[in-house]
């Protein structure tokens, strides 16, 4: 018994001390993850501030983007090419979900629409598969996916660009949302379609928009994952994993989507590393997960989401 | 003109609130009833058996407890398969454990062990609601499945973790392991079905049906007029993780044969769910059709082009396959929210006018 | 009223809401058997009023006492239980459900529960269950609702809504029933028929009613004692004609400034 309390509550916490430059090193690789799903979170939370619409699809528009992007160049596009390519392909995916899923399903209740995007998520999926073909494929965006010693710690040069993009794309949409007429258009729609529309709030671009924007992030996110582990279909399994960081940090906040990014990466990385082998390993699959469930016992809003005050 | 309700008037409240209360309804379903024991048993070939008949019953069970879960109460849930899963290994230690007990009541035990895991699962549902319960479901599934996956124990430290349904009787019929008959397993898993989904229609015409359904459309109200949120949603969980631990534990005895915890993946989660959403919210007959939709699809897929004269590969199927799931839950999500069960009522109401428009 | 303890007595509530002072130190009381209107300009707390009576909202001062007893902290569910009922300004059905199932949800406290005997159905839970739609067709034909009963709430027009939803409060047997403007968007015909069951319900169960209500004719022709409230607090308590009367009642619905 006694052993046990000390190998769960001790003996990691001392590891962890004894060596100083392998727990930073495990802290950064956690902060480099932890940015990846802050990026897919984040284009849930576009999507979600915007037009109330939780997108399921998030994993899979990154993984279609992505195929798209890595689709094109094997076909011998020069890399900026396909990007702008897949950029167009990404905001006609836009206009196509927001006349066929969307306009349809107008102030139906979020469960409804968020089911459909399950079945957009089943759709693109096969679709992206049949126009690509299933073999991971790589994708080379001329970073070097080697590590360079810095005070002592081993860095990966991929991860750090990854991160610096990431930390530029979240400044440039908090602004955006805050700042900007289009983003207090967006927070609007997001409150109340009806409302919206009867004050003249262009809906139907108002979603476009939205839905393009969130590509990009997509392309933005896929970029970053393929390039680290190759294009494959287990990146739509990364939105299952986005979903705790989107209860850490609340559904709608950018900054949310960052800080629980952050803590979702770091934390399971840590958990992994520190309390993995004690019980055999590979909790990555469900720490998340249940990190997040604990939150929202004590705190069902998130860390910075709204409260939601009910009213009779 | 055929089905005509002129005439049968309700006396007592008792025949207004049967099952069926439309004569001929009543003479129909009895009958297909009768048919289903005897005309497959009878007739079916060992593949419309083994490849159709048994894996729709058992989703149709499966897709029962979901349906009171989301459909009735309103809770949305992704752990299904997770639950599934508890059912198939309770139920394989069980037997391990008592092989002399009767296989049905192995079933119901992993039943309610699937019953208790849900239950443990349900408590969050107090102050977690909508999409932010879903994904603590979806820490439920991710957690079971690993941890099944983990702890050799549960699978007899067999290598890779595979659970095996051992030889076991019913009444001296041989109805798991590889002796046993798909007819005998089809009977069984019809018998579970039919019992299953006559508990499930008495409890959502009653009481219990009520209260879940004053918490699915207005938790609020439902409170104030009394419902005790807690105890309405964690009976939800209970009942619907029990038939989902039974539907488990008939997946692998009566159907698989075998199973990992690979069967009980996400993706089961995923299939059940679009099951119960094409089927019909909120309807017991919606489970059973849209449990027999989904099964049919990609049998309807691998054949099709057959029939037509045109061979795909394997790997493009599986994606239009894909694609026309995503297609059609798009499709009945704008069309019919209330899926195929809605569209069956809707005939019928046809069918009481015709041959008259109106 | 008479000299016994009145039924509900609300003394000194306050409720906030972030940086809105919803109520203010209101107390009033209602003696049992009475009709009591709650009237004032829309947004002076009238619903959140009810909201906590009900057991919805806690006030963060003061008492709320029923047939006696404290009953300020009690959850809703626990609040129903001690026998009062009510019905909703945006009227609360459950939509996917028919009529005849909404007003059963109101005897859901008077029904002795066993999952396992109603998975069973035929025996004891289906005797309970023809024994409560028996008393349910009562307050159906009462309220002259028996053509509607198998319809889904959410097909019906307002006006009938709203007398589904008084006919699921009657199913409880409330002793007091709370109703949250009853005659809200109806034209005369259906006024005169909800004043009618509304004092119906008074007169033959001899159940307490508090409403809240725009309607000043029906409120003066029904009603024992008028309570106004605005912007939170009270204004005037006593009888139609006292109230009427009353400059701080007019003063207030015409919106004149206040302190």
């Amino acid at each position: 018994m006694l052993s046990v309390l000390h190998a769960v509550f001790v003996a990691p916490f001392v590891d962890m001390a004894t060596a100083p430059t392998f727990l930073a090193e495990v802290l950064i690789g956690g902060i480099a993850a932890g940015l990846m799903y802050s990026l897919v979170a984040l284009g849930f939370v576009l999507i979600f501030k915007a037009s109330g619409v939780f997108n399921f699809a998030q994993g899979v528009m990154v993984l279609f983007a992505a195929l798209t992007l890595v689709g094109l160049m094997e076909k011998g596009l020069h890399v900026v090419v396909a990007l702008l390519a897949t950029v167009v392909v990404m905001i006609a995916l836009a206009f196509g979900i927001e006349r066929v899923v969307l306009r349809p399903l107008v102030n139906q209740a979020p469960i409804i629409l968020f089911m459909a995007t399950i079945g957009l998520n089943f759709f693109l999926e096969g679709l992206g598969e049949m126009l690509w073909g299933a073999n991971v494929k790589r994708l080379d965006v001329g970073i070097p996916d080697e590590s360079v010693k810095l005070a002592g710690i081993l860095i990966n040069k991929l991860e750090m660009s990854a991160a610096a993009t990431a930390a530029v794309l979240v400044a440039v949409l908090a602004v955006f949302f805050q700042r900007t007429r289009i983003g207090r258009a967006l927070r609007a729609v997001a409150d109340d379609h009806e409302a919206a529309l009867s004050i003249g709030i262009p809906l139907k671009t108002i979603w476009v928009v939205v839905w393009a924007v969130a590509g990009l992030v997509a392309i933005a996110t896929g970029v970053m994952w393929g390039a680290k582990s190759g294009v494959q279909f287990s990146l739509s399994l990364i939105a299952l994993k986005a979903l705790p960081v989107l209860i850490l940090g609340g559904f709608t906040s950018v900054p949310g989507a960052i800080v629980g990014g952050l803590i979702i990466g770091t934390g399971e990385k840590l958990g992994e590393v520190y309390w993995g082998p004690l019980v055999g390993g590979a909790i990555e699959n469900w720490f998340a997960y249940v990190l997040a469930l604990v939150f929202l016992v004590f705190r069902p809003q998130g860390l910075f989401g709204e409260r939601i005050i009910e009213r009779v | 003109m055929i089905y005509r309700e002129a005439g049968q008037f309700k006396t007592t409240y008792a025949s207004d609130q049967a099952i069926f209360p439309v004569v001929q309804d009543r003479w129909v379903v009895a009958a297909l009833l009768v048919a289903a024991f005897v005309v497959p048993t009878a007739l079916a070939s060992d593949y419309w058996l083994q490849a159709i008949l048994i894996p729709f019953l058992i989703y149709a069970l499966a897709a029962l407890g979901l349906n009171i879960l989301t459909g009735y109460a309103g809770q949305l849930s992704l752990g299904t398969g997770g639950f599934m899963a508890v059912g198939g290994y309770a139920a394989f230690k069980l037997t391990s454990v008592f092989p002399g007990v009767n296989i049905l009541i192995i079933f119901l035990a992993a039943g309610l062990f699937a019953a208790a895991v849900g239950l443990a699962f349900g408590l969050p549902s107090l102050r977690i609601k909508g999409f932010y319960l879903a994904v603590a479901t979806l820490a439920a599934q991710f957690f079971l499945i690993w941890l099944f996956n983990k702890v050799a124990w549960f699978s007899n430290y067999a290598p890779s973790g595979t659970i095996t349904a051992p030889p076991r009787t019913v009444f001296g019929l041989m109805v798991t392991g590889p002796q046993a008959t798909p007819e005998a397993r089809y009977v069984v898993a019809l018998g579970l079905a039919v019992v299953f989904a006559l508990v499930a229609k008495n409890l959502v015409r009653g009481r219990v049906g009520r209260s879940w359904m004053a918490i699915r459309d207005r938790d609020i109200a439902a409170e104030i007029i009394g419902v005790r949120p807690l105890r309405t949603k964690l009976l939800a969980f209970g009942i619907s993780s029990f038939y989902c631990g039974v539907a488990g534990a008939a997946y692998v005895f009566l159907y698989l044969g075998s199973a990992e915890t690979l069967a009980f993946d996400i993706n089961l989660s995923f299939l059940v769910l679009f099951m119960v959403i094409i089927g019909g919210l909120g309807s017991i007959l919606g489970s059973f059709l849209g449990a027999a939709f989904i099964v049919m699809v990609p049998i309807f897929l691998t054949n099709a082009p057959h029939a037509l004269g045109v061979s795909l590969p394997v790997a493009l199927l599986k994606q239009i396959e894909l694609m026309i799931f995503g297609g059609l839950i798009l499709f009945f999500l704008i069309v019919e929210p209330h899926g195929l069960a809605r569209l069956w009522q809707i005939t019928k109401e046809k069918l009481r006018l015709w041959p008259f428009p109106h | 009223m008479s000299g016994r303890t009145p039924l509900l007595e609300v003394d000194g509530i306050s409720v906030r809401f972030g940086a809105v002072q919803a109520l203010e130190r209101v107390s009033l009381s209602i003696g049992r058997g009475e009709v009591a209107a709650i009237i004032g300009p829309n947004g002076a707390g009238k619903t959140t009023l009810l909201n906590v009576i009900s057991g919805f909202y806690h006030p963060y001062e003061g008492h709320i006492r029923f047939e006696g007893k404290d009953r300020t902290h009690l959850k809703p569910y626990d609040v129903a239980a001690l026998g009062i009922a009510r019905t909703f300004q945006n009227v609360a059905l459950f939509k996917g459900m028919s009529v005849l199932d909404n007003i059963m949800t109101g005897r859901l406290l008077k029904m002795k529960g066993s999952f396992l005997l109603e998975a069973l159905y035929w025996g004891p839970a289906q005797r309970q269950e023809l024994e409560h739609r028996a008393f349910v067709e009562r307050i159906i034909d009462f309220l002259e609702i028996q053509a509607i009963r198998k319809t889904p709430a959410g097909q019906l027009p307002y006006g009938l809504q709203k007398r589904v939803e008084l006919a699921r409060a009657l199913a409880a047997e409330p002793t007091l029933l709370l109703l949250d403007e009853p005659m809200a968007g109806m034209n005369v015909e259906e006024k005169e028929d909800m004043c009618r069951f509304v004092l119906g319900v008074n007169d033959e169960f001899g159940t307490t009613i508090a409403l809240i209500e725009h309607d000043m004719s029906v409120v003066m022709d029904i009603s024992d004692h008028v309570v106004t409230l605005d912007y939170g607090r009270k204004i005037a308590d006593g009888t139609p004609d006292e109230v009427r009367a009353n400059p701080a009642v007019i003063d207030a619905y015409l919106g004149l400034a206040h302190a």
